[in-house]
C-alpha cells in the first residue's frame, strides 16, 4: 500500500506572523517556520498503519525552499521518501489552487490512501482535504479522533458537536486526523540519522503538468484586500483576592456590564 | 434580485440559530432562498420565514443524510445550476465546511470559510492569526462561497411566508463511498452549546481536575463550559469542550477563564471574544495581558463565592 502523508510547512505560531504589505499575503520569509503540528498527527498515523501491514509512506509538501523542513521532520519520524513541490508561481496560493497541486502530485504518487492532519495551523481553513477528494473522486473520512485500517476498509470515530459517529469507507480515500487520534512519536537519533539518506524528490509545476496561470496568485479564487493589525488591548482591571474581595469585585464588574 | 442561497442547519427540523444569522445576513446580498437537506421541513418553516427565506427548497432523498458530505455538495451543485445564486452561505461547522470545500471545486469558484461578517459586494470579515488580524477578503472568481462563523450577526426578523419547492437531485456512485454506519448522540448538558454561547466559563489546569466550580459558575450565568487543552489531556473534561487552536474556536459576549494560564494556543480559540475575565493564582499568567477583568486568587475560592453571589441577584 502506498500511504501519501500532505504536510504543510507554516510559520511558528508562538513568532510574531506577519502579512506581506505588497500583496497582502502571508510573509514566510521573516518568520522561522516549522511542520504544522496538527500534520504531525497524520505522519503518526501513517507511521502506524505501516507498523500493521505491508506499506510505503511518503511525506508530500509544497511550498518554498524552508517547507523541506517539513518533509525532514516527517522523513526523521520515520517516513520512506518525500515529495517537495516547488516553484515561485505557487505563492500566494489559495486553497482551492494548493488542493490542484497536491491532486496532480497525489495522482502522480499513485497514492492509496491520503493522510492530512485536520487544518494547517496557520490558515486554519480545514477545507484542503475535502477539496483534493473532491478532485481525485475519492472518499472522504475526515477528522477521525480513532482510525483503524483494516486491509482496505478505513474506519474512523469523529466527535462532532451533536454526535460521536462511526464512518467507514473503502481505500482508495483520503484521511484526515484530529489531534486526538494519536500520541506523535518524536524522532530518534537512528531516525534522524537515517532521514539524511531517504530520497527526496523536487517537483516543479511542469513536473505535474500545470502552469504558472492555474496556481499562486493568478490562479487564486480570492483577495484578501484589506489586512488590518488590531489594536493592542488596553490595560484591564486587576485585583488580587488577598482580603477575600475578589468575587464580590468579579461580580459587581460583570454587573455593571450587563452580564447579569 | 439575485438569490442568495443559504443551506439551513438543523437537527431533525429545529433549526439552529447560525441558520438565523446567515439568512440575516443574506439579505444585505439579495434574496435569501432557504436550501433544507433531510426531514422536517414542514417543523422548520416558521424558523424560516421569520428571518427572511423568500423561498424553501427541499431535497428530501433519504441518500442524502446517509452518506456524509459528498452527495450533499453534489445536490448544492445541482440547485446553484437552476437558481445561479450571486452567493452561497454556510454555517462555519466542520460539515459545513466540508460541503462548502468541495461544492467550491465543483462550481470552480473562490472559497471564503470562518468569516465574522460578511457585507454587500460581497466582502467578507475574517479574524485571523489568533485574532492578532483583521483581514477582508473577497471571491474573485465563480459564486462566492461563505461559511459564516456563529454569532457573526445578530439574527433580526423579517417575516416572510416561504413556498417550498421540492428538488429532486442526481446523487452520483462516487458521492456515496464514504458512509456512517453508527452514530451515538452526544449526552444532553443541559447547557448552551460551546460554539454558540453568549457566555462561556472555561476550566484549565487550575482546576486540578475539579470542574465542579467551573460548572456552578457557568449555571449561574446560563453559559456554556469550555476547557484548556491541559484540562482535556488530563482527562479532566472531554476534548468537545476544548477550546483553542486544536480545539473550538469561540467568540461570545464574554469569556471567563478559570485556572488558564492562557498559551497561545489558547488564546488563538478565544482572543476574539468581546470581554475576557480571567482567574488565576499566578500573576505572572499571560492570560493577564488580554483581561478585562482579572483576579489573582484561587479559583476553588473565588468562583463558588461568585455563583452565591450571582444566584442572589438574579433572584
Amino acid at each position: 500500500m502506498k500511504i501519501v502523508v500532505c504536510a504543510k510547512f507554516v510559520p511558528d505560531a508562538t513568532a510574531d506572523r506577519r502579512f506581506r504589505s505588497e500583496d497582502n499575503t502571508v510573509d514566510r520569509a521573516g518568520v522561522d517556520g516549522l511542520l504544522s503540528e496538527l500534520d504531525e498527527y497524520a505522519v503518526e498515523t501513517a507511521l502506524t498503519v505501516k507498523e500493521n501491514g505491508d506499506a510505503e509512506v511518503t511525506v508530500l509538501t509544497v511550498g518554498p525552499e524552508q517547507a523541506a523542513d517539513a518533509v525532514k521532520k516527517g522523513l526523521q519520524m520515520g517516513a520512506d521518501a518525500g515529495v517537495h513541490v516547488i516553484d515561485d508561481a505557487i505563492h500566494g496560493s489559495d486553497a482551492v489552487a494548493t488542493s490542484l497541486i497536491l491532486a496532480k502530485a497525489l495522482g502522480k504518487l499513485e497514492a492509496d490512501l491520503v493522510v492530512f492532519g485536520m487544518g494547517s495551523t496557520d490558515g486554519g481553513m480545514g477545507v484542503v482535504p475535502a477539496m483534493v477528494a473532491e478532485r481525485l473522486g475519492l472518499p472522504a473520512v475526515t477528522l477521525g479522533s480513532e482510525v483503524t485500517v483494516d486491509g482496505s476498509t478505513v474506519k474512523i470515530r469523529r466527535d462532532g458537536d451533536t454526535a460521536s459517529d462511526t464512518v467507514e469507507g473503502t481505500l482508495p480515500l483520503v484521511l484526515s486526523v484530529s489531534d486526538q487520534a494519536n500520541e506523535p512519536r518524536y524522532p530518534s537519533f537512528k531516525g534522524i540519522m537515517a532521514a539524511k539518506k531517504k530520497p527526496v524528490e523536487t517537483w516543479s509545476l511542469a513536473d505535474l503538468e500545470l502552469s504558472g496561470e492555474q496556481v499562486g496568485q493568478a490562479g487564486a479564487w480570492t483577495e484578501v484586500t484589506e489586512v488590518t493589525a488590531r489594536p493592542a488591548r488596553t490595560a484591564g482591571t486587576i485585583v488580587a483576592d488577598e482580603d477575600g474581595s475578589g468575587a464580590a469585585q468579579l461580580v459587581e464588574f460583570l454587573s455593571t456590564n450587563k452580564f447579569l | 434580485m439575485s438569490n442568495v442561497l443559504v443551506l439551513v442547519d438543523h437537527t431533525g427540523g429545529t433549526v439552529r440559530k447560525t441558520t438565523a444569522e446567515l439568512l440575516t445576513i443574506a439579505r444585505r446580498l439579495g434574496e435569501p432562498v432557504a436550501v433544507y437537506i433531510g426531514e422536517g421541513v414542514q417543523d422548520a418553516l416558521p424558523a424560516l420565514g421569520q428571518y427572511g427565506a423568500t423561498k424553501v427548497i427541499a431535497l428530501t432523498d433519504p441518500e442524502l443524510t446517509q452518506y456524509l458530505v459528498a452527495p450533499k455538495a453534489e445536490a448544492l451543485q445541482q440547485v446553484a445550476a437552476k437558481l445561479e445564486p450571486a452567493a452561497i452561505l454556510i454555517s462555519s461547522s466542520a460539515e459545513g465546511k466540508e460541503i462548502a470545500a468541495r461544492l467550491a471545486v465543483k462550481l470552480d469558484s473562490g472559497l471564503i470559510t470562518d468569516a465574522v461578517d460578511v457585507q454587500e459586494g460581497p466582502v467578507t470579515t475574517q479574524s485571523v492569526f489568533a485574532g492578532n488580524y483583521t483581514v477582508q477578503a473577497k471571491v474573485t472568481h465563480g459564486t462566492p462561497i461563505i461559511t459564516v462563523k456563529p454569532n457573526a450577526a445578530t439574527p433580526e426578523a423579517a417575516e416572510t411566508s416561504p413556498e417550498v419547492e421540492e428538488f429532486d437531485v442526481t446523487i452520483s456512485d462516487a458521492a456515496k463511498t464514504a458512509r456512517i454506519t453508527d452514530s451515538k448522540p452526544r449526552e444532553a448538558t443541559g447547557r448552551p452549546e460551546l460554539t454558540e454561547a453568549a457566555i462561556i466559563v472555561s476550566g484549565g489546569r487550575g482546576t486540578g481536575g475539579d470542574f465542579g466550580p467551573v460548572e456552578a459558575f457557568a449555571d449561574s450565568l446560563g453559559a456554556a463550559v469550555g476547557a484548556s487543552r491541559a484540562a482535556v489531556d488530563s482527562g479532566w473534561y472531554p476534548h468537545a469542550y476544548q477550546v483553542g487552536q486544536t480545539g473550538k474556536t469561540v467568540s461570545p459576549q464574554l469569556y471567563v477563564a478559570a485556572g488558564i494560564s492562557g498559551a497561545i494556543q489558547h488564546r488563538a480559540g478565544m482572543q476574539t471574544s468581546k470581554t475576557i475575565v480571567a482567574i488565576n493564582k499566578d500573576e505572572e499568567a499571560p492570560i493577564f495581558e488580554l483581561v478585562d477583568f482579572g483576579v489573582v486568587g484561587d479559583l476553588h475560592k473565588v468562583l463558588p463565592t461568585a455563583t452565591e453571589e450571582v444566584t442572589k441577584r438574579k433572584s
